[in-house]
């Protein structure tokens, strides 16, 4: 088996030869206008990374059966791994089945955790002491807006892996509605990736929101990150379509909506967002790209733009997004809480209609990034109210959840430890947020490590505490095998206090006066303790990662069998075999009761037809 | 192609090799069914970004507007807004199964399609001074940059529409698709329709709204 046969291999070899193309052309064109100077940075290199792209996609293959339709040729999908080669190959090319796509999303995400994870670890060794001790403080700007994007792609990355992975199984479904549609925004993913990686080689500063004026003078690295989140926002977008219209319309007779199994709506919440608002931060970035390319003046005061437009795209994008990033990792908590509870979901109609709320509150708060940005102060008042509005139905959750572990007859595998983690981390998050959305302290606060802190602990516990809990309860379904408790149980109590002081740890310098984005600061703060207590819990944070991904990959050769349904869960995924065949169900399931009756005598939630009675 | 197409050119065909699993007919109509939802939750999507665009306008002019050619606006959009009159009846002659219509239809709107391109590129983007000589940049001002974007973003959906015509047309010659079966013509249709409605809220925004400066 050559090399390339390998898909990912042919799309990078692609991409390089779509950069040297859109470089060749750019030249080209400007030695036969007789322009001077022939090479110009700016229009090469944007013109290469966007045939850079779509060389990708074409060495990739994620084109090729669209291509064949335009001209008219049919192309049966194809089940299984591909013929006369090895199965994990599937991993490495565009392969159709939503599972395959699922763990490419997730073990991609993982990937970018890990990179992030580690720009983070070295600019916040930095930091542990005043002064400039190994990085110039440029390449720790640098390091620091690498940090945001890594970390941004890993997260949605990962919440692609759980959507993708789960959503069709809970369904009962065979697959997505458009499993081509579905490849093609997973391949987006990798070209955008290189893109990033590329730009950390010109070096850029502005930080992950890259307001103008900075990201229009600064270098062509700059270019890179905006077509690099070009291309992520665009499978941002086709990925949530699909989700959509695979909630929609492929759901098994008797599932309403209301008897979905409850991550199913928060995937539906999330993508309605990713949807709609991705849209603005890539005609954002668009715009920043084309005044650095032609001089349009949108964000120019001299030429009556203004930067504040700018903000105003971004954020009506970046403020949701958080809640793109929180609201599935908050449906894993909801739907892994009454399996170990065992007892029902406490008001699951309240859940599923509260990361609607979510959503659509989410939409009228983007003002509140903006507080200190010179934009008409008749604005501040409303976005304030607004945005503590959405304490409301993150509120409604909580108690939901306090509800169903009330009375409950708990157990604490790996998976719960990290649901119970995960709520503690948000809540964390979630009191500090009123105190940044009140005008009078946020002017104070806005730009200080507080808000570090804040979106940490939000983060952390909105997506990876869940995320990670998720990676442990599934894992038996993927794999077949359980993954060592020990180790797991390792993980959680290495990494849970470690955030705690980390997140505490940073509001508490932000409060002191420490601002973000800086390489050095004042011994005069006193914040130097507190900034060796928060690099210590870094590395420890860092350090517990890499247990559980010795855990993932030990486990999956040396892990006792795990059986169909170890947690004993009433979800269409876990009635079928561990791993999960190439075609899930072997029969057509249809809902016959309530999602969460755990606990309940003669409850029932689906019937497989062929199968006798209730399970 | 631009992603649009892709998507739609994409959304057009699932329907004739979808899986292969279930009855032909059934599953024809299942995945029928998905690929409209999907083609409405794009044109969701696309709204969101003409919108920004539209919002861009407003916050950048306010009640200003720059000094645009309104004969060329006027015809452009009336261009435009009988394209979608040939469109429609290349989808109703496909649906009655008469091919003359059909092919004759989607010709004539990829004709005003173009028509309406070289308007814009030509008159309102000044693109050949040989021809006529435009009176705005891209640089010089806020004024001519938005001008620009919003003409240029939705001259390249043109631009797909007009590629996506072009496949449709060639596919049906070659008998792809029946009175019965024809999502690819049905998609094309409606997206076609789908970029003249941007054009509708576009115009007025450019061309009518607010009072010129200069």
């Amino acid at each position: 088996m050559s090399l390339m046969s390998l898909g990912l291999v042919r799309g990078l070899i692609g991409q390089a030869l779509g950069t040297l193309a859109g470089l060749f052309l750019v030249t080209l064109i400007r030695v036969l206008a007789g322009m001077d100077p022939i090479w110009a940075e700016e229009p090469a290199w944007v013109t290469g990374a966007v045939l850079g792209v779509i060389g990708f996609l074409i060495g990739v293959g994620a084109l090729t059966d669209w291509a064949k339709w335009t001209v008219g040729i049919p192309t049966p999908l194809h089940h299984g791994p591909p013929v006369g080669k090895p199965a994990w190959v599937r991993y490495f090319s565009v392969d159709y089945n939503h599972k395959v796509i699922g763990i490419q999303y997730g073990v991609t995400g993982l990937l970018m955790l890990m990179i992030g994870g580690a720009f983070a670890v070295i600019f916040r060794t930095e930091l542990s002491r005043t002064g400039l001790q190994f990085l110039s403080a440029d390449t720790y700007n640098t390091l620091l807006s690498m940090h945001g994007w890594a970390a941004l792609m890993a997260i949605l990355l990962g919440i692609g892996g759980m959507a993708n992975y789960l959503v069709p199984l809970m369904l009962g479904a065979e697959d997505m509605a458009f499993p081509r549609l579905n490849a093609f925004a997973y391949w987006l993913n990798v070209p955008s990736i290189v893109l990033l990686m590329t730009s950390l080689f010109f070096g850029w500063d502005g930080g992950w929101t890259v307001y103008p004026p900075l990201s229009v003078i600064g270098s062509v690295g700059y270019q890179f990150v905006f077509y690099s989140i070009f291309t992520l926002g665009l499978s941002s977008v086709l990925g949530s379509l699909n989700l959509i219209a695979t909630i929609l319309r492929m759901r098994p007779p008797g599932m309403t909506l209301f008897r979905m199994p409850i991550f199913c709506w928060a995937i539906l919440a999330t993508s309605m967002i990713q949807l709609t608002a991705t849209q603005l931060i890539g005609l954002a970035f668009l715009m920043v790209s084309f005044e650095r390319l032609l001089g349009m003046g949108f964000f120019d005061f001299e030429k009556g733009g203004t930067p504040i437009l700018f903000q105003h795209l971004f954020w009506f994008y970046s403020h949701p997004a958080v809640y793109i990033f929180v609201l599935p990792g908050l449906g894993i908590i909801s739907e892994i809480l009454p399996v170990f509870a065992r007892k029902p979901l406490f008001g699951y109609r309240w859940i599923a209609l509260s990361s609607l709320a979510i959503a659509l509150v989410g939409f009228l708060v983007w003002g509140h990034h903006m507080f200190t940005s010179g934009y008409a102060e008749y604005l501040r008042v409303p976005f304030m109210l607004a945005t503590l509005l959405v304490a409301v139905p993150t509120g409604v959750k909580f108690f939901s959840w306090l509800g169903t572990i009330w009375g409950g007859r708990l157990t604490f595998p790996t998976p719960m430890l990290f649901v119970l983690g995960a709520i503690s981390v948000f809540l964390i998050g979630g009191l500090s947020g009123p105190i940044l959305a009140t005008v009078a302290s946020d002017l104070h606060l806005h730009d200080s490590y507080f808000v570090v802190g804040h979106f940490h602990a939000t983060i952390f516990g909105g997506f990876t505490f869940p995320f990670f809990a998720a990676i442990y309860y599934w894992y038996p379904k993927i794999t077949g095998r359980m993954y060592n408790e020990a180790m797991g149980k390792l993980h959680f109590w290495i990494m849970t206090p470690a955030f705690w002081m980390m997140s505490i740890g940073q509001m508490s310098v932000g409060v002191m006066g420490m601002r973000r984005r800086i390489a050095d600061y004042d011994p005069a703060l006193g914040v130097e303790f507190g900034h060796i207590l928060v690099t210590i819990a870094g590395f420890a944070i860092a350090f517990s990662i890499l247990i559980m991904i010795y855990n993932l990959l030990h486990s999956a050769e040396v892990g006792k069998v795990a059986g169909a349904n170890p947690w004993r869960s009433r979800s269409p995924e876990w009635q079928i075999p561990s791993p999960v065949p190439e075609h899930s169900f072997a029969a057509p399931i249809a809902v016959v009761g309530e999602p969460y009756d755990y606990g309940l005598p003669n409850s029932t939630y689906i019937r497989m037809a062929g199968a006798a009675g209730d399970d | 192609m631009s992603a649009a197409t892709a998507h739609a050119v994409a959304a057009a065909h699932a329907g004739h090799h979808g899986d292969h699993h279930a009855p032909a007919v059934d599953n024809y109509k299942e995945q029928l069914r998905n690929n409209r939802l999907g083609l409405w939750l794009f044109f969701i999507s696309e709204t969101f970004l003409f919108g920004g665009l539209l919002a861009v306008r407003f916050f950048l002019w306010g009640d200003h507007r720059p000094e645009l050619d309104q004969f060329i606006g006027l015809l452009v959009t009336s261009v435009l807004l009988l394209s979608s009159f040939t469109m429609n009846l290349a989808e109703k002659g496909m649906e009655h199964g008469d091919m003359k219509t059909f092919s004759r239809g989607l010709l004539a709107t990829a004709v005003l399609g173009t028509i309406f391109l070289l308007g814009v590129l030509v008159f309102e983007w000044g693109l050949f001074p040989a021809i006529y000589q435009g009176h705005l940049t891209p640089w010089d001002n806020v004024y001519g940059a938005v001008v620009f974007a919003m003409t240029g973003m939705h001259a390249l959906h043109v631009l797909s529409g007009i590629v996506f015509i072009f496949i449709v047309w060639r596919l049906g010659r070659q008998g792809h698709y029946t009175p019965q079966r024809h999502w690819g013509v049905e998609a094309c249709a409606i997206y076609w329709h789908f970029v003249d409605l941007v054009w509708i809220f576009f115009y007025p925004a450019l061309y009518l709204i607010g009072t010129p400066v200069h």
